[in-house]
């Protein structure tokens, strides 16, 4: 009767590895169909010229799209200095210092806030900042795309940070290093790699936006400018490109998707790379 | 919570001061950014409310009973597309959260070393993809595997239920749930494997001691300390479905509807801001709009009390099981 | 297992921070490179339609080859877009496909300026159909009313003997997204189908009586090419860059079909010239001129008539800048519309164009005076 019982368990053990071993499968099946739909109808467009040079209208040959690649990484940038240090330090207060009714209700609106769409956050700075200045400007892009990234950061770097054993705040604590340096030096580095997680996955998304660009960062079609000017981004450019009539347009909207997925796979590597600890399970 | 440092006697007096003021200014710190959230989140709530005034005193609450949505006689209601979007995240959710936990698990407990870090980079790439080129792949290849297979195969095995009655077109509320959850697998996978990967392997080597197998340990030892990191996993997921807009316009129908077949078109909230609001110039018209907004705002919110509840309730009937 | 060290967190946390830092440092750098430009051009913004925006960019592009001085930067975020924007004084012109009624100026009185001409096409996917489909406007209302379900209902056979249509449902496909081709088409079918003007009426967004819904031009093609049997709606390019078929229509002046070609679209204005005098925002669908396509429009640029109303960002030398701009699109720059499938402007409507920016001024002084 005990062999019955075990060898039950053992079935259910295989069975659940297999699924699991499924669930792996199934989400690679989209991910692959996407790159792949993405790479056959983009690779046609892309060589050096793709990179470095301005758009030109549909009926020339050539033209490129450097300038939403460099409007891209400003607005990531932007959008990070915004983002990140808001996110993680709110994510540290949930953690750390949050475990009363203050803490709940940020908690909550975090979770509130990550629903929001992203025309609306755009339409919200687009009353907040362009408005305002009578102008469309990167920098309030950036804004706009950065606090779409703080309830993810702020929630993935609160449930990291809940999961670092006490032992180590005590330990560090005992050896005599304050509350504020154990927080972030020690808490924080043995967090990393959850809140890596959740800034990569904000990066990655806002990356690939368009609605909040609509009225903040508005596009353009040369360099930029400045950042109190419009400026270009690639979901902008993808998505024009891509409801136009010109088949032209159409590979090079393509060609735009192609590097923009490289563009954040390799920010992906290069974080993670750097920010490897020695000791990882 | 007293210092430890009273332990050292004298030095503590000097340092004792600027112990506090570096504790307190970080604590600070920290709290203007919470505090910052919170700020943000009532902004946009005013800012939404002060907008759709025009609205909300013209139509009143029948606009959350209305089925109308008809911008050349001003005529406007919601209910179809609360349906959309409540409809839509909910299919997103069921398809979503077992497929992400089981990616979770296979991560971070199953698979060979070598594996996990190219795997798990490959999943969060999903995140990668901007929506727009979700959803022209999504119209262009999904679509139509949706109208040529899996329609053809649900109305055939589960045919009798009203869910899977009428004309398949690949396009409608099933493709929009399908491409949402495929969009926030990333999302959950990712942090639940994070959360999972941090719980500390005393708890598993425990369960092993104990004779238990693999999923058993999984599921005693490291599920259970992760619980609420998951569930905040998904909730982050349910929050991404609920605002998603690119993608799923272009593949759920967009029909201002409501239809118990889930092979017909819908709308989803987030989805007619998204089409309508560029265009719209009149100002009851993007009042109503901006209504909309509002009320997935508020959506959101009941939906994030209504699944705390729902856990706090499981929790209750769990405790007593070993921490 | 035992964790590390405080030792080895601190070099992996003071790492990561370095990397950012290097990171906020190069993409300040690439930033500020491209600041440095020197203040000598005088820089246009100009927001609004989506359909006009290739022929914009194409346009752009030429008078800064010709005038390096003057950066335009049109980008298509959309008509509705465009006339918030230009109400809100954030950009120097705008585009529209739907004209802006004088109710809506709230901000000051807006110059509309025809810089080109738009034309919607009704397209099928009729697998074997050995000719091109022929159709009138109360037709057509009705498909898109739900009235008419089936391809060999008698209207349509009446209308197409030669053919041989296929008893098979029609599977309907629309616009969802707000847009002018949506305007245009909805402004025709008013215009030819009580019914329709009763039941539906005319606009960017409209409540469909039937169909799926669909983003986009790609959106519309993509359903109508996938779906056999399938009817849409569609600005010509796009159905002809992308081999899609195409209805021919019925002139209901002249009662012979016509088909959708650049100067068939532009016969359209030509039927409505004296109307035009007096207001430029007359609608031009069903047209009387007798070889005219019957779904044809203008899309209009938007100026504001007292441009002072800019205030700093504004004077004279930018709005002469301005108006040069747009003078030269509708005179030399027609000649670039037909390579990428734009109709050309009708002679007698440029010189409607030229009265119109003769009365656009500066503190009360014309800009343009020659």
């Amino acid at each position: 009767m005990i062999a019955k019982r075990i060898t039950r368990r053992k079935i259910v053990d295989k069975l659940v590895s297999s699924l699991a071993l499924l669930s792996v499968a199934i989400a690679i099946i989209p991910l692959a169909g996407v790159i792949i739909f993405v790479t056959s109808k983009g690779l046609s467009a892309i060589n050096l010229e793709f990179f470095i040079s301005l758009p030109k209208p549909p009926d020339e040959i050539g033209g490129g799209i450097g300038n939403a690649i460099q409007g891209t990484l400003i607005l990531i940038g932007l959008a990070s200095m915004v983002g990140i240090p808001i996110g993680v330090l709110s994510g540290i207060y949930l953690a750390e210092y949050g475990d009363n009714r203050f803490g709940s209700l940020v908690r909550f609106m975090a979770d509130v806030l990550s629903g929001v769409p992203s025309i609306i956050m755009g339409l919200f700075v687009y009353v907040a900042v362009v408005l305002t200045t009578h102008s469309f400007s990167a920098l309030s892009g950036g804004i706009a795309l950065g606090i779409m990234m703080i309830p993810v950061i702020a929630r993935t770097t609160e449930e990291s940070v809940r999961l670092v054993p006490n032992s180590i705040r005590e330990a560090s604590m005992a050896l005599g290093v304050r509350r504020w340096k154990t927080i972030l030096f020690v808490v924080l580095s043995t967090a990393k790699s959850g809140i890596i997680t959740g800034i990569m996955l904000s990066i990655a998304r806002i990356a690939g936006e368009t609605a909040p660009l609509l009225f903040t960062a508005f596009g353009s079609d040369v360099w930029a400018t400045g950042l109190n000017q419009p400026i270009s981004a690639l979901p902008l450019v993808i998505y024009k490109y891509a409801i136009s009539p010109y088949s032209n347009w159409q590979a090079q909207a393509w060609g735009a998707a192609f590097i923009l997925l490289i563009m954040v796979l390799v920010l992906n590597i290069g974080v993670r790379f750097m920010a490897r600890g020695r000791y990882r399970r | 919570m007293p210092s430890p440092l009273f332990l050292f006697g004298k030095k503590e007096s000097k340092g004792a001061r600027k112990f506090v003021s570096g504790d307190s200014i970080f604590k600070k710190l920290t709290l203007i950014s919470a505090l910052f959230i919170l700020v943000l989140a009532l902004l946009i709530f005013y800012e939404l409310y002060s907008r759709s005034q025009l609205s909300i005193s013209k139509f009143g609450l029948g606009f959350l009973t209305g089925v109308e949505w008809d911008p050349v006689h001003q005529v406007f209601g919601a209910l179809p597309f609360i349906y959309g979007t409540v409809t839509s995240s909910i299919i997103a959710l069921i398809i979503a959260v077992p497929i992400s936990l089981g990616i979770a698990i296979y991560l971070s407990e199953l698979a060979p070393r070598r594996f996990r870090s190219p795997l798990s980079f490959m999943v969060e790439l999903l995140a990668a993809v901007p929506s727009v080129v979700y959803g022209l792949w999504g119209l262009f290849v999904m679509v139509p595997w949706i109208r040529d297979y899996l329609q053809p195969f649900l109305e055939s095995t589960l045919g009798f239920l009203p869910l899977f009655q009428g004309p398949k077109f690949g396009i409608g509320m099933l493709a929009g749930g399908i491409i949402l959850a495929i969009m926030i697998i990333p999302t959950i996978s990712a942090v639940s494997r994070e959360v999972m990967l941090a719980v500390p392997d005393t708890q598993r080597e425990a369960a092993f001691a104990l004779g238990a197998t693999r999923w058993e340990t999984i599921r005693f030892a490291v599920l259970k300390y992760a619980r609420t990191g998951i569930f905040g996993a998904i909730l982050l997921g349910l929050g991404r479905a609920l605002g998603e807009t690119m993608a799923v316009i272009m593949v759920i129908g967009n029909r201002p509807q409501i239809s118990l077949s889930l092979f017909e078109p819908a709308y989803t909230m987030s989805g007619v801001i998204a089409s309508e609001y560029i265009e719209a110039t009149q100002e009851i018209y993007l009042s109503a709009l901006i209504e909309i907004g509002l009320l997935l705002f508020i959506i959101t919110l009941i939906m994030n009390v209504l699944a705390r509840l729902l856990v706090w309730r499981m929790m209750r009937m769990f405790r007593g099981a070993k921490e | 297992m035992p964790e590390r060290g405080t030792m080895q967190s601190k070099s992996g946390i003071s790492k990561t921070m370095a990397v950012l830092a290097i990171f906020i440092i190069v993409i300040g750098t690439v930033a500020t490179y491209y600041i440095l430009n020197p203040k000598t051009t005088i820089t246009l913004n100009g927001a609004g339609a989506t359909f006009p925006e290739p022929l914009i960019k194409k346009w752009t592009s030429e008078y800064n080859k010709m005038n390096p001085s003057v950066v335009i930067n049109y980008q298509g975020v959309g008509s509705g877009g465009g006339i918030q924007q230009i109400k809100e004084k954030v950009v120097d012109f705008a585009g529209t496909d739907a004209p802006v009624k004088d109710e809506e100026m709230t901000t000051g009185y807006l110059v509309h300026i025809p810089e080109t001409m738009g034309a919607v096409v009704v397209a099928y996917n009729i697998p074997g159909l050995t000719g091109s489909l022929k159709l009138d406007g109360d037709t057509i209302a009705k498909i898109f009313l739900g009235n008419i379900t089936k391809w060999n209902n008698e209207r349509l056979v009446a209308l197409n003997p030669e053919l041989s249509l296929p008893d098979q449902n029609i599977f309907v496909a629309h616009r969802s997204d707000g847009s002018g081709t949506t305007y245009i088409f909805t402004d025709y079918l008013s215009a030819v189908s009580q019914e329709w003007a009763d039941k539906v009426g005319k606009g960017k967004s409209v409540n469909w009586p039937v169909g799926v819904g669909a983003q986009g031009n790609p959106g519309v093609a993509g359903l109508v090419s996938q779906n056999p049997y399938s009817i849409g709606y569609m600005e010509i390019a796009y159905a002809s860059l992308n081999n899609i078929s195409y209805a021919w229509i019925k002139n209901e002046f002249s009662g012979e079909f016509i088909e959708p070609t650049l100067e068939s679209v532009s016969k359209a204005a030509e039927g409505f010239l004296d109307q035009m005098q007096e207001d430029v925002r007359i609608s031009i669908v069903n047209s009387p001129d007798p070889e005219a396509y019957p779904i044809a429009s203008f899309t209009y640029i938007l100026l504001h008539q007292e441009l002072n109303v800019y205030g700093e960002k504004m004077n004279f030398e930018k709005s002469r800048a301005l108006l040069n701009f747009i003078w030269w699109a509708v005179h030399e720059g027609q000649s670039y519309s037909e390579a990428l499938l734009y109709p050309r402007l009708p002679p007698e409507v440029i010189v409607i164009c030229e009265e119109l920016l003769r009365s656009i001024t500066y503190n009360g002084q014309p800009i343009i005076t020659s």
